[in-house]
């Protein structure tokens, strides 16, 4: 776990992102369709998913090793790493409706991916409802991480299987291509990357700070 | 008191004088539809976040050696 406490993959993600932020505005975009220059949200709106799903990754891999050692150190990364990557969850929300806003004409046009994803955030919600209904530690831990495990697939299919077999406005579902090999030009790939690299970081480091937070606290309160 | 007063606004004027007269910078913001003037503020914003999960991050590291 020294890992966490270094800086040089910290830098590296703020540099990254940085970067992205500053090629992401200037460097020239194709204007497809009705997206305009909306298409340079492509660098920001989906690196969120990806920091989200990073998180909530390290959040299973924790829950699976609280139940094989017991230590509630896992179970204490397991959590701070789902309430980062519900963060990322609400920005990817809120920027994804701003975007259909102007392109699909409505915040929320109850299309496939939008439904799929507002029930996958009401699953890890339920996550954390769960872990406050449990007064006893051990019983909390064992229990939320089973919960953890299995919501984990569930969130998966919802947000990326099941859009994509059905027509959906969002990219990447039903004949309707994401910016895939034709759409991302060489000129997008220099910030979407950098991007899709940094974001996961900056959102694993918060992750870290709330989980070095919360060991301290539980230090202090078994002390008093 | 007063004379510092003039002073200051003398100084002003200068700046304001100059200001109209280099403009190396001030027409390199505007070119383009003034995105440049985006960029920089997105790019503050971001480092101010950055330093801030920074200094967060060393607070974290001091008390934690404290324990």
């Amino acid at each position: 776990m020294k890992f966490i406490y270094q800086t040089w993959w910290k830098v590296i993600a703020v540099l990254l992102v940085f970067s992205s932020l500053i090629t992401g505005l200037l460097l020239p975009v194709p204007i497809l369709g009705n997206l305009g220059e909306t298409i340079r949200n492509l660098y920001f709106h989906v690196p969120m998913w990806m920091g989200m799903l990073t998180v909530f990754v390290v959040s299973v891999f924790y829950s699976l090793r609280y139940l094989r050692d017991g230590k509630e150190e896992y179970d204490l990364a397991a959590v701070e790493c789902v309430n980062t990557g519900i963060m990322f969850y609400v920005l990817g929300f809120l920027t994804g409706m701003l975007w259909a806003k102007f392109t699909w004409g409505e915040f929320w046009s109850g299309d496939p991916k939008q439904n799929s994803a507002a029930i996958a955030f009401l699953l890890y919600c339920a996550y954390l409802v769960l872990r406050n209904a449990i007064d006893e530690e051990q019983k909390r831990a064992k229990i939320s991480a089973i919960y953890n495990i299995f919501a984990f697939p569930i969130m998966i299919v919802l947000i990326f299987v099941l859009p994509r077999m059905t027509d959906s406005l969002h990219p990447g579902s039903g004949g309707n291509p994401a910016f895939n090999s034709y759409d991302l030009d060489k000129n997008m790939r220099y910030s979407f990357y950098p991007a899709m690299l940094g974001w996961p970081f900056i959102a694993l480091w918060i992750a870290t700070i709330r989980y070095r937070l919360r060991l301290l606290e539980n230090k202090k309160n078994a002390i008093s | 008191m007063k004379k510092y007063i003039l002073l200051l606004l003398l100084t002003f004027t200068a700046v304001f004088a100059k200001a109209d007269t280099s403009v190396d910078l001030d027409e390199a913001l505007r070119r383009d539809g003034k995105i440049y003037v985006v960029v920089s503020i997105i790019c503050i914003i971001f480092i101010g976040l950055a330093i801030y999960l920074f200094t967060i991050d060393r607070r974290l590291k001091k008390i934690e050696k404290e324990k």
